[in-house]
């Protein structure tokens, strides 16, 4: 919501594009056609567009819209997006324009009880974490889609109809113009948390709303602290409830606050009631300059999910799929994760590097990864909104006990969002217990400085076998020489790296295009790992 | 204990309070107290964790 007399787009320091509807005279020119139909351009559908087309993949993006999604909305980038976005070509701007961070500080009753930092260091190419407004996030993925001749985005046109066919689905899209089909070989649903293509499969999201509700509100001042989040428990401008700050660019400040069981959403969300709460936070942190409200909206905190991401033809991906806690930042970045799981996956199938049964492996893994936001999402919603005598009891006793003993302050500490280990996938290898330590099977390898450079940057475009050993190295060259799809990396041993991976010299291990560690092997040998390779692509029997 | 460890603690002990109820939630936990020191074993250290728990409760509350 914006204040009185600004519309829906009328930002303080961000200008919303006009999107055309398509010419229908160009329209009628263009085949209704294409391998995969993406519905929704949001960030989630645009990353899967990006994605499909890294493979070589054409999509066709539909969304009901004239612009970009209205207001800030998720605002928390977390590193592995940032991966995702730089295999898309699309990270640059994000890196320009986010606001990094590694910091929490968390306040009860005004006092500082807990310092947090997440892991970071030189090994590290990305920050842990960006504050950027969502709708920087629309338009600079937008500028990589707009850019990119294998995608072709159709604004203002609504998917009212899906049915299947033999070799795919049949949509019905509805724009200004009329009504017409489109037939799709696949489609990517990415139409949000209300999703329209959900309905009309006839499914649910299912599982539970917890009671907390929060008003998140934009406010434009000349604030000065540095890119700390900051979480003020029992402030004197809540008192009993919790209070989140975030800086974002362009001077943008998100002020985040629990509303009490009496308060009602709909008196919370007046702009005058927005105001009043938005200046007692600021006293409480001891801001007195002026201030500018820019937008706002509430949210409930909800883990909520479909039984199987897939059905047939169309992959569910974001929120059409789950909805997820907004503690710990978990719903953009669950969902970019998503797509990205899915656009390799779908363009390895349909480029003919894999086969069809690997996308058996996009609902497990992305639905294990949404019950782990679930489980950590649910301990902080218990920290930040305790809906009972007991839990409200132990909240006040850590956060009390946290002034004068630290240990207790690690309590209250929200576990950011790490990416989600596939170690029980049909696409991941079975793990190989002769290794002590390094990352497991189904994990996001770990990133580790080179000469100049960092191991992120040596990955092939496709799957990538890293080696300890000259010699293996080459075997697996050699066995897979018409494959250009394994790029095979020889690195030192021992080093650093080889120790980050608790690697022998015969050690290998071979990682996905999505940087997950799909099989390691402690002594390999180049068949055996060309065997997995195959294995995980699904290609037995085809080479 | 490990972080872990101490979460677990953390909810059990929500999950006990709630269980037991408001009105006998102090009851419950001065018997807690009480058996965690007998088990500690050192009364300096249990008189020491007294005073810490005791120190910065706030009024108001």
């Amino acid at each position: 919501m914006r204040p009185n007399g600004r519309s829906e787009n009328e930002s303080l320091y961000f200008t919303y594009p006009h999107f055309d509807a398509p010419d229908p005279a160009e329209r009628s020119k263009q085949k209704d056609v294409a391998p995969v139909a993406i519905v929704g351009a949001g960030p989630i559908g645009m990353t899967a567009a990006l994605a499909l087309a890294k493979e070589g993949i054409r999509s066709v993006v539909f969304d009901n819209k004239a612009t970009f999604n209205d207001g800030s909305r998720a605002i928390c980038v977390a590193r592995p997006s940032y991966y995702i976005l730089e295999q898309l070509g699309a990270v640059a701007p994000f890196l320009e324009k986010g606001l990094g961070w590694t910091t929490g500080r968390s306040f009860f009753r005004g006092e500082k009880i807990l310092e947090f930092k997440m892991p970071d260091g030189p090994d590290e190419k990305f920050r842990p974490m960006y504050n950027l407004q969502q709708q920087y996030i629309e338009q600079f993925l937008w500028q990589a889609v707009e850019a990119n001749d294998l995608i072709e985005t159709r604004w203002q046109s609504e998917i009212t109809g899906i049915e299947d066919t033999s070799d795919g689905a049949r949509l019905n899209v509805q724009d200004p113009s009329g009504d017409y089909g489109f037939a799709a070989h696949w489609v990517l649903a990415c139409d949000g948390a209300r999703s329209q293509l959900r309905t009309m499969r006839g499914h649910r999201l299912k599982g539970e709303n917890f009671e907390g509700r929060y008003v998140i509100a934009d406010v434009q001042m000349d604030h000065d602290y540095p890119t700390i989040r900051r979480a003020l428990f029992d402030p004197d401008s809540r008192p009993g409830g919790t209070v989140l700050i975030h800086k974002q660019p362009d001077n943008i400040w998100r002020i985040d606050y629990q509303l009490e069981d009496g308060e009602s959403t709909e008196d919370a969300l007046r702009e005058e009631k927005v105001r009043e709460s938005v200046t007692s936070v600021l006293k409480d942190i001891d801001y007195t300059g002026s201030w500018e409200l820019e937008w706002w909206s509430v949210y409930s905190a909800n883990t909520l999910a479909m039984d199987d991401y897939r059905d047939g033809r169309v992959f569910f991906v974001g929120d059409s799929a789950h909805i997820v806690p907004i503690f710990g930042v978990r719903g953009l970045n669950n969902g970019l994760a998503d797509a990205a799981n899915i656009g390799w996956k779908l363009g390895w199938v349909l480029n003919g590097k894999a086969g069809e049964a690997l996308l058996d492996s996009y609902s497990p893994e992305r639905r294990g990864a949404t019950f782990d936001v679930f489980a950590n999402a649910s301990k902080s919603a218990r920290f930040m909104t305790p809906n009972s005598h007991g839990w409200r009891l132990m909240r006040d006793a850590t956060l009390s006990l946290a002034l004068t003993h630290p240990f207790a302050g690690e309590l209250a500490n929200p576990r950011q969002m790490t990416a989600f280990t596939y170690s029980e996938s049909p696409a991941t290898l079975a793990e190989d217990p002769s290794f002590i330590g390094g990352p497991g099977v189904g994990a996001l390898m770990p990133e580790s400085q080179m000469d100049g450079d960092f191991l992120s940057d040596r990955l092939g475009k496709g799957f990538t076998a890293l080696c300890f050993d000259e010699d293996l190295a080459q075997q697996i060259v050699t066995a897979c020489a018409s494959d250009n799809s394994l790029t095979v990396l020889s690195l030192a041993h021992p080093s650093a790296v080889s120790d980050k991976f608790a690697a022998d010299a015969r050690s290998v291990y071979l990682v996905r295009p999505d940087m997950h560690i799909a099989g390691r092997w402690h002594e390999a040998t180049a068949e055996v790992v060309i065997e997995g390779y195959h294995s995980v692509t699904f290609r037995k029997g085809v080479l | 204990m490990n972080h872990a460890d101490l979460e677990n603690i953390y909810a059990a002990l929500a999950r006990k309070i709630d269980e037991v109820g408001e009105a006998q939630s102090e009851l419950f936990l001065a018997k807690l107290v009480l058996l965690l020191a007998h088990n500690n074993g050192d009364a300096e250290e249990v008189l020491e964790c007294i005073d810490g728990a005791s120190a910065s409760l706030v009024t108001n509350n």
